[in-house]
C-alpha cells in the first residue's frame, strides 16, 4: 500500500513516478513530488521506481483563474 | 525580427471593412461641458490626482490623493473603495444617482518592466448584488488615464442623452460630448472613436487611445461588462478585455455613456516614473526571462492563453459540465484547448499591454459570424479564455465554433461571458425538469445544447425584448429563483439549490463539490462568488494540504490578501502562479512561489520608494479587504446570511449526481456515519442525498465560524472596531461607531453565536464566544 497525499493507494510492481502519476490521472504540468520527504526530480519521473509503504506527496501547485 | 514572424504592416486580419463618415457623425456631438487642467507629472507611480465628473450636473474637477490615502488604501482598487465611502450612501442602488462609476490604476499600473503591469481595477454597487463590487481588466486605458495625470476616474450622475467623456492628455483637457450618432455595440463604437480621437491617421496614433464602451446587451441585463480596448497595430483593430463581473457596463449605460475615451501624447514606456528605474528592470527582467524560457514546459499560456485549464480540470473532475452537476464530459475533448489553438492566428505576440511576455491574450481573426445582426461579418474576437470554454461546456455547447461566436457576442453586447454562461446554464437546468418550457421561455427550446436558442436569447435580450422570461432572465439567476418560486412552477428546494448564485451573482466556471475550501473561496468573498479571492481546489481536494477547519480558514485568510494586493497595484495575477522558477520545489512552500513574492516586495519598493517588507504587503490589503467588508455592512449586507451558497455548489443535489459519484459519497457517509460501507451502500439513494445535505451544510457553517474567526470578525462576519484600529483605521471614527452599534444590534438579536453544530469531539474555534472583543 502506498501512501499519496494522505490517502491510501494499491502499490504497484515496477511503478515509476511517471506511470503513478499516469495511474492517478494527475496531468497539471507544475507539480512538485516527494518521496519519504525527499524531492524527486522532474528529470528523474521515468526511472524512479516506488517501494511499497511509500508515503508520496504529489503538490500540484496553485493556479487558475 | 524574430523567425517565423513578419512585419505588422504585412498582416491583413481578413475581417469586414467599415465605411463610416466619422465628420458627420463627429459634427453631430454637441459638447456640454470642458475642463482645461494643468496635468500633475507622474512621481513613483503615482499621479497624485483623480478625477471626479457628474453627469448630471455635468461637473468636472479634480480630487487630491493625500498621503492619508495612500497610507490606508494604497492605491487602485483600495482608492475605489474610498472614493465610493465618501461619495454613496447605505441605500444606494446601482441605479441611483449618486452611485458611482470608479475606474482605478494603481502604484505599478502603467509601468513596462514587470509582465502584467496594465490592470485597472473597476467599482461600483452592482446590480446583481447591491454592495460593491470590484473587476479588474486589462487594455490600454487604465495606464493612458494615468499617464493623461489622473490615479483614478470616479462618474457619478446620469447624462440625459447618450454622451461620450474625452479625457485628451494631449490637450490637456476633458469634454463631455453628445454622442447620437455613434454604435452602441463595442467592437463598434470602440472602432468608431479610435478613429474619431486618434490625432494622425497611422497605426501608432490609433495606438494612443483607448475607449471604454458596453453595449446593447448591458442596457438591457444585469450583467453588463466593461470592455476595454487596445488597439492592435497588427491587425488594426480595436482589441477588447472586460471587467466582466457585476454588472459595471450595466452601470455604464445606466449613466448613458456610449464611451469614454483616453487619449495620450506619448508612450515612452517609462511613463509611470519608478523610483528606481534600475532596480524595476533587474527584478522584470529575471521574470521575463522566467516565463520565457519555462512556460512552454508549464502551463503554456503564451500559446494557448488560460484555456489551458480545460483538459486539466476536465481530468481533475472539476469542469463545470450542464450546469455544474458534472465535472467531466465525455464530449469535453472537443473544447479542449488545442482545438481552439487551431482558431487562433498564431506567430503574432498577444500582451493585453506592454511588456507582458506572458502574452496570454488570444485571438480568433476573420472568424465568420454565424447569427444575429452582424450575421455574414467577419471579425476578430479576442478569447475565449477559460472561463468563457467552461461556459460552453455548462452549457453543453460542444463546438469551439458555438463558443467563439457566444464569445463575440457577449463582448460586443458588452455582457459578461461568466455570468450569462452561468445563468443560461440554469435556465437549462430547469427547462430539462419541466420547471420552464418552451411556453414559459417566449418560444425558447431553452434545453442542454441548443446553442441556437442561446444565441436567439442573447440577440432577443440586446434587442431589449419585453418578453417576461428574457427580462427576468436578463437579471439573472437570482431573480429568476424568485420568479419561478412566486409562479408555483417547481420545487423550491431545488430551485434554490441548483441555482449558482451568491450574494446575487453567478459563480465562476469550477466545481466545488469535493473541496470545503473552495466552497469558502467562493462563498466567504466580498463581491460574490468569483474565484479571484482565493482557488484552493488543489490546495484542498487534491494535495490535502489543509485538512483542518484552521488550516483552510489560514489559506482563506492568506490568499484572498495576495489576489487583493494585485488590484491595489494594478497587476494581472497571473505571472505570480501561472509561472514559476525551475528551483521553485526546492524551497519550503513553493504553492506560495517565494522567489515571486519576493520580487513584488522589491517591484513595489523600486517603484514606490516605500521601503515595505512581505508583512507589510499583505497588512495593505488586510487594510482594503476589511473596508470593503465593512462597507459591506453598511450597505445592509457582508454577513453570515450573506455569505450562504447553493447546496449545488456544496454537493449533490440530485440523485443522478449522487449516482455519478456514488463510490466517493458512499464512503463519506460510512465514516461519517460510522458505519460498514456495504451497509451504505444498500441504502436508498434519495436518504444519502438527505444525509450528505444535512453534514456538508453543517460542515460550510463550521468553515464560516473558523474563517470568521481568522479575519478577526464576529460570529455574523462583522469585522470590529478592534481590528479596524489595529489596521490603522482609528480616525475613522463614522465607520468605527456604525461597527460598534451594529455588533451591538447583533448581539441582541442573537446574531453573535457560532453557526455550525458542533459534536462532543469538535473543538469551536475559540471557548471564548465574544473573541473579537480582545483581538
Ligand atoms: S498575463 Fe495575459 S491577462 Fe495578464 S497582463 Fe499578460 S497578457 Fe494580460
Amino acid at each position: 500500500m502506498l501512501i499519496i497525499n494522505s490517502k491510501e493507494v494499491i502499490w504497484k510492481k515496477d511503478e515509476t513516478i511517471s506511470l503513478l502519476l499516469k495511474r492517478m490521472n494527475f496531468v497539471f504540468p507544475m507539480i512538485v513530488v516527494k518521496i519519504n520527504g525527499r524531492l524527486i526530480k522532474k528529470d528523474k519521473y521515468s526511472t524512479q521506481l516506488i517501494n511499497d509503504n511509500d508515503e508520496i506527496s504529489v503538490i500540484h501547485m496553485i493556479s487558475g483563474g | 525580427m524574430v523567425k517565423g514572424q513578419f512585419s505588422w504592416k504585412d498582416y491583413d486580419a481578413g475581417n469586414t471593412k467599415h465605411e463610416w463618415d466619422l465628420q458627420k457623425i463627429h459634427a453631430a456631438h454637441k459638447v456640454l461641458t470642458e475642463f482645461k487642467y494643468d496635468k500633475n507629472k507622474i512621481e513613483k507611480g503615482f499621479a497624485n490626482k483623480t478625477l471626479y465628473i457628474n453627469l448630471t450636473t455635468n461637473e468636472i474637477k479634480e480630487k487630491p490623493v493625500t498621503d492619508d490615502m495612500k497610507k490606508k488604501f494604497t492605491g487602485g482598487r483600495g482608492f475605489g473603495l474610498k472614493l465610493l465611502w465618501d461619495s454613496i450612501q447605505p441605500d444606494t442602488r446601482w441605479n441611483s444617482e449618486e452611485n458611482d462609476l470608479v475606474i482605478t490604476t494603481g502604484p505599478l499600473c502603467g509601468s513596462t518592466q514587470y509582465p502584467g503591469s496594465g490592470k485597472s481595477l473597476c467599482l461600483t454597487v452592482s446590480p446583481s448584488t447591491n454592495i460593491v463590487c470590484d473587476s479588474n481588466v486589462g487594455g490600454y486605458f487604465g495606464p493612458y488615464l494615468k499617464f493623461c495625470g489622473y490615479d483614478a476616474l470616479e462618474i457619478q450622475g446620469k447624462a440625459k442623452e447618450d454622451v461620450i467623456i474625452v479625457i485628451d492628455g494631449e490637450a490637456s483637457v476633458i469634454r463631455i460630448e453628445t454622442a447620437p450618432l455613434e454604435e452602441i455595440n463595442t467592437h463598434l463604437v470602440s472602432e468608431q472613436l479610435t478613429y474619431m480621437y486618434s490625432s494622425k491617421d497611422d497605426e501608432r496614433s490609433r495606438q494612443r487611445v483607448s475607449v471604454v464602451s458596453a453595449g446593447h446587451g448591458a442596457e438591457n441585463s444585469y450583467w453588463g461588462c466593461l470592455n476595454f480596448s487596445f488597439w492592435d497595430i497588427r491587425r488594426k483593430v480595436a482589441r477588447l478585455k472586460q471587467a466582466g463581473r457585476g454588472g459595471l457596463g450595466t452601470v455604464l449605460r445606466d449613466k448613458k455613456i456610449k464611451g469614454i475615451v483616453a487619449r495620450v501624447d506619448k508612450f515612452t514606456g517609462v511613463e509611470n516614473a519608478p523610483e528606481n528605474p534600475e532596480a524595476a528592470a533587474k527584478v522584470g527582467t529575471k521574470i521575463q526571462k522566467e516565463i520565457r524560457d519555462l512556460d512552454r514546459y508549464q502551463c503554456n499560456m503564451r500559446q494557448v492563453g488560460t484555456a489551458h485549464l480545460v483538459e486539466i480540470m476536465d481530468a481533475y473532475d472539476l469542469l463545470p459540465c450542464e450546469n455544474y452537476r458534472f465535472g467531466s464530459f465525455p464530449k469535453a475533448p472537443k473544447i479542449y484547448s488545442m482545438k481552439f489553438f487551431e482558431n487562433f492566428t498564431r506567430v503574432i505576440p498577444d500582451g493585453c499591454w506592454h511588456g507582458c511576455t506572458m502574452a496570454c491574450a488570444k485571438t480568433v481573426d476573420s472568424f465568420e459570424v454565424m447569427t444575429g445582426p452582424y450575421k455574414g461579418h467577419r471579425v476578430t474576437v479576442d478569447g475565449p479564455e477559460y472561463e468563457t470554454v467552461g461556459c460552453g461546456a455548462n452549457m453543453s455547447l460542444w463546438d469551439p465554433k458555438w463558443i467563439i461566436e457566444f464569445n463575440f457576442y457577449c463582448d460586443t453586447y458588452g455582457i459578461d461571458t461568466i455570468s450569462s454562461g452561468t445563468a443560461i446554464a440554469y435556465y437549462m437546468e430547469m427547462f430539462e425538469y419541466g420547471i420552464l418550457n418552451k411556453e414559459r421561455c417566449g418560444g425558447l427550446e431553452l434545453a442542454f445544447g441548443n446553442f441556437n436558442a442561446v444565441m436567439q436569447f442573447l440577440h432577443r435580450m440586446a434587442d431589449g425584448d419585453t418578453d417576461e422570461f428574457i427580462k427576468v432572465a436578463a437579471k439573472g439567476i437570482r431573480r429568476v429563483k424568485d420568479w419561478l418560486k412566486s409562479k408555483n412552477w417547481g420545487d423550491h428546494q431545488l430551485i434554490e439549490d441548483a441555482g449558482m448564485e451568491s450574494k446575487g451573482l453567478e459563480y465562476s466556471e469550477y466545481v466545488t463539490k469535493e473541496s470545503l475550501a473552495m466552497q469558502g473561496g467562493y462563498g466567504l468573498t466580498l463581491k460574490g462568488p468569483q474565484h479571484d479571492e482565493a482557488w484552493l481546489i488543489f490546495m484542498d481536494m487534491v494535495n490535502n494540504q489543509i485538512p483542518t477547519f484552521k488550516d483552510k480558514a489560514e489559506a482563506l485568510h492568506y490568499f484572498p490578501m495576495w489576489r487583493t494586493w494585485f488590484g491595489l497595484n494594478g497587476l494581472c495575477k497571473l505571472p505570480w502562479n501561472d509561472v514559476e522558477p525551475a528551483n521553485n520545489a526546492e524551497t519550503n512552500d513553493p504553492s506560495k512561489v517565494p522567489e515571486h513574492l519576493n520580487n513584488y516586495v522589491e517591484y513595489q519598493n523600486a517603484v514606490t520608494g516605500w521601503n515595505i517588507n512581505k508583512e507589510e504587503l499583505i497588512l495593505q490589503s488586510e487594510r482594503a479587504y476589511n473596508w470593503q467588508r465593512a462597507l459591506n455592512v453598511w450597505m445592509g449586507r457582508g454577513q453570515r446570511r450573506d455569505d450562504w451558497i447553493p447546496y449545488r455548489s456544496m454537493g449533490p443535489v440530485t440523485e443522478l449526481e449522487y449516482v455519478s459519484r456514488q463510490e466517493r459519497y458512499d464512503k463519506q457517509l460510512a465514516e461519517i456515519m460510522n458505519k460498514p460501507l456495504e451497509e451504505i451502500e444498500k441504502m436508498d439513494v434519495g436518504k444519502k442525498v438527505k444525509l450528505l445535505y444535512d453534514h456538508r451544510r453543517n460542515q460550510y457553517q463550521i468553515l464560516s465560524d473558523a474563517v470568521y474567526m481568522r479575519r478577526g470578525w464576529t460570529q455574523n462576519g462583522v469585522p470590529t472596531p478592534v481590528k479596524m484600529k489595529q489596521l490603522g483605521f482609528a480616525d475613522e471614527q463614522k465607520m468605527l461607531d456604525f461597527l460598534a452599534k451594529k455588533i451591538q444590534e447583533d448581539e441582541e438579536n442573537g446574531l453573535n453565536e457560532w453557526g455550525g453544530v458542533y459534536s462532543e469531539s469538535e473543538e469551536k474555534p475559540s471557548k471564548e464566544r465574544r473573541y473579537w472583543e480582545s483581538w
